[in-house]
């Protein structure tokens, strides 16, 4: 066995080790941990790529000396090695971009507990991407549930407390609905393992036993990480998660936390219940509908905010719309188009969180669109870095949010029952997307009566070299697409 | 031949005490504990009648539940609407079970080569006469792994969430803890010098026999920090400091966790790789057998009782 195998399991303990020691340490010294961790992590994810490049198949790694039904194990492919690398450069640029800002909104003394749970929660999203065990599955969506709670709630005050125990409600209850669906599914089956599950389920479909508790369990597993990361109806708790907590958080939030869910249950689709059994139960057509019901109205609502940190987490309703919308297609291609928005959706929702916090800086703080306008002049950097957002999202050419939409209109176009629903909820969301980002945009680039204060480069250095990251990033997703869109699906095909 | 002893001799010994106790003359508690009645707070009027206001304001202006038709008829169609997607969800779970295997019939999907395994060649693959703790601390030693770390991450939120940081109120913290309460109470005093010895020999026990009888670190952890919380309750966090301040606890927490985490890594790395683990199982039933289970063990009892102690403090009073 080659030592880059173990590069995965490796650098999830690194992360639990790095939480554990940063629990001793001071809050200057968790950061440069934190960093180093982060950058080491991108290193071992990069090499398992193109290992797993070279090789040109997925492998399982054991964790212990006890094999497949008796032992955990973790599983790594081109798809999961490639979303662990992308998740640690969004992670560590939605860390910088908030730096200053977290050491203005949390107490001193509670610094270093941050970038425990920042650590904790790398681990988890790691682990969720490698797993191969449904019950080790659940047990880091539970580290993940609580290290999210706390990213909302260490700024303090009544809103993110709030907040913090509406989302802690509703992601227990997904939890829940989640442990159900494991538990009957190991009654079903025998088997926590997802190979093992994947054989049982397809043995049990073929013969055809034990159906109802079979759709069931797969209504509850889908329900569950839909309410966790947000799907429509289940999305009160996001924009004052979202809106009020502070600014890394909020972009690890809406970039990364709801993303694993999501990736969870592609794996778990593809993995455990078989993408052909999922596809013939109805399951998949309510998490359709969900999706574009949640286009519509997760709009609808951020063009009625008057405040410009929800109006952006609205908009996080609508692109999870998107990507179950895409699931809900149950083709190959709108599937990849799903891992695709992802992966958009995670750079361009980041660098619009960062960018508003350096809007509202220059405004007094203010987060009303009055008192915004001209904030373009003030900075312009969060201000070209919020319009790059702004036309992402919309659907520009040239942005990565244009590829993923136009991989949504080709899926949507091969498959023949949901072509025309799909197609005319994606051009009404499109021109709902682009009434709600333009007059932000339009608004903040509006001269005004020379109030605020305009920054200078010198006194930002670090928040505006990553917002340049993040707007690269976002033009090499556009522009070169196809090598990404080639690895998704190959990563896809390697699942099954 | 017995000798009469003076006086004063006699009135030191337990037999004139007792004595003393069933005639009635002196009752030993009497004059030691301190039973002052408690000074009652007495809350103006004007600040309830604030209080009130503030919220009798919010109903009546802001929602004006009065005279807003729609927004009483919303929290009524809520409220139904919740109960009904209870009753709903419930019933669907329960139509569910009934289509479930049956429990204890012999050919459950549950009963294949998995179980089947755990049972029959655990005792020599894991060394541990204990199943279960076999099972979750060597077969799935990383699920177990993660299972602590949930315990870590939970304390660190509500550290967020309580913790005082600020000196001047961390003194005012320390002031407020018991003022209504009596301070040194004997009975509880009494109980606490007796029982918090057996509840620790106790805890260490479940502890260290996790691999040969029920029980281990989850367990046992939470009967030793049990008994920090009854010694904690009943002599201070003064005394407690002594032997348990915030350094130890940081160290232990650290310590612990580390520990699991080097001894998981090294057996999850070489059995990974198929490299043999130099650690040895010994023989099945003694104290010093099963491999990691022990050591784990160990480390899995120090961060409970970690845990469940510093969850008591951080509620009482916002820090260790």
């Amino acid at each position: 066995m080659d030592f880059v195998q173990s590069f995965p399991a490796i650098s999830i303990l690194l992360c639990l080790f790095a939480g554990i020691i940063s629990s001793g340490l001071k809050g200057k010294a968790a950061r440069y941990m934190n960093t180093v961790l982060i950058l080491t992590v991108t290193v071992l994810s990069a090499c398992t790529l193109l290992y797993t490049l070279g090789t040109g198949e997925s492998y399982v790694y054991v964790m212990g000396k006890f094999p497949a039904p008796w032992g955990n194990e973790i599983r790594v492919g081109v798809l999961e090695s490639f979303m662990a690398l992308f998740f640690c450069i969004i992670m560590l640029l939605s860390l910088f971009g908030g730096m200053k800002k977290l050491t203005e909104e949390v107490e001193e003394g509670k610094v270093f507990l941050y970038y425990v749970l920042t650590n904790l929660l790398l681990s988890s999203l790691l682990a969720l991407i490698y797993t191969n065990d449904l019950f080790t599955a659940y047990v880091f969506v539970e580290i993940n549930t609580i290290a999210a709670c706390g990213l909302i709630m260490i700024r303090q005050n009544g809103r993110t407390i709030e907040a913090a125990a509406r989302y802690m409600i509703m992601s227990l209850l997904g939890s829940g609905m989640l442990l159900m669906g494991i538990c009957m599914l190991y009654d079903l089956t025998g088997h926590l393992l997802m190979s093992n599950i994947s054989e049982q389920v397809a043995l049990l479909a073929a013969s055809g036993e034990y159906r109802i508790p079979l759709l069931v369990t797969i209504a509850l597993m889908s329900v569950g990480l839909a309410i966790k990361s947000a799907l429509f109806p289940f999305h009160a708790w996001l924009p004052d998660a979202y809106g009020y907590s502070t600014v890394s958080s909020a972009a690890i939030l809406s970039s990364l936390v709801s993303k694993g869910y999501i990736f969870l249950l592609i794996k778990i689709i593809y993995r455990v219940i078989g993408f052909e059994i999922f596809d013939n139960s109805r399951i998949i057509d309510v998490l359709f509908v969900f999706g574009l019901m949640g286009m519509i109205f997760g709009s609808l609502s951020a063009i009625k905010e008057n405040d410009i940190r929800r109006m952006i987490a609205y908009s996080s309703v609508a692109q999870i719309g998107y990507i179950y919308m895409g699931i809900g297609m149950g083709t190959a291609a709108g599937m990849s188009a799903s891992v695709f928005h992802i992966l958009s959706h995670a750079a361009t929702k980041s660098l619009l969180f960062i960018a508003a916090i350096g809007l509202t800086d220059v405004s007094g703080g203010s987060r009303k669109f009055v008192d915004l306008t001209g904030a373009a002049y003030r900075n312009k950097w969060a201000g070209v870095a919020f319009t790059v957002g702004s036309l992402s999202m919309v659907g520009v050419p040239l942005f990565s949010g244009f590829i993923s939409k136009l991989l949504f209109a080709q899926a949507a176009v091969q498959n023949n029952g949901k072509m025309l629903p799909a197609l005319i909820v994606l051009g009404i969301s499109t021109i709902l997307n682009a009434i709600y980002f333009m007059k932000t945009v339009i608004r903040i680039y509006t001269p005004a009566n020379g109030t605020g204060s305009c920054v200078t480069f010198r006194s930002m250095k670090l928040y505006a070299v990553t917002l340049v990251c993040f707007i690269v990033l976002n033009i090499i997703l556009g522009v070169s697409s196809q090598p990404v869109v080639d690895l998704i699906e190959q990563g896809l095909a390697m699942f099954s | 031949m017995s000798k009469l002893r003076p006086q004063k001799e006699y009135e030191k010994t337990w037999a004139f005490r007792f004595f003393r106790w069933l005639s009635g003359s002196k009752d030993p508690y009497v004059g030691e504990v301190e039973m002052k009645p408690q000074r009652e707070t007495i809350v103006p009027e004007s600040t309830i009648l604030e209080r009130m206001n503030e919220s009798q304001m919010i109903r009546d202006k802001v929602y004006d539940i009065e005279h807003n038709k729609g927004l009483s008829f919303f929290h009524k169609v809520y409220v139904a609407s919740a109960i009904l997607f209870c009753v709903v969800l419930v019933g669907l779970l329960l139509y569910t079970v009934s289509y479930l295997p049956k429990t204890g019939s012999a050919d459950r999907p549950v009963n294949n080569e998995v179980s089947e395994r755990y049972i029959e060649s655990g005792l020599q693959e894991t060394g541990a006469v204990n199943i279960v703790s076999g099972m979750i601390l060597t077969y799935r030693a990383f699920d177990t792994f993660g299972e602590t770390n949930v315990l870590f991450i939970a304390t660190c939120c509500v550290m967020i969430l309580l913790m005082v940081d600020d000196a001047v109120l961390k003194k005012q913290e320390a002031q407020n803890d018991r003022r209504f309460e009596p301070k040194n109470d004997t009975i509880l005093q009494g109980t606490a010098f007796v029982l918090c010895p057996i509840i620790f020999i106790f805890g260490i026990y479940v502890v260290l026999n996790g691999h040969l009888s029920p029980g281990g670190g989850f367990s046992g952890g939470a009967i030793l920090g049990a008994g920090l919380i009854l010694y904690v309750s009943a002599y201070g966090f003064k005394r407690t400091q002594k032997f348990f301040n915030e350094q130890i606890y940081k160290v232990a927490k650290i310590t612990a966790l580390c520990m699991y985490g080097i001894i998981g890594s090294y057996f999850y790395i070489t059995g990974a790789n198929g490299i043999e683990n130099h650690i040895p199982l010994g023989t099945p039933g003694h104290i010093l057998s099963s491999g990691i289970i022990l050591p784990i063990n160990v480390c899995v009892g120090l961060e409970v009782a970690c845990t469940m102690y510093a969850f008591y403090a951080l509620f009482r009073r916002g820090g260790l």
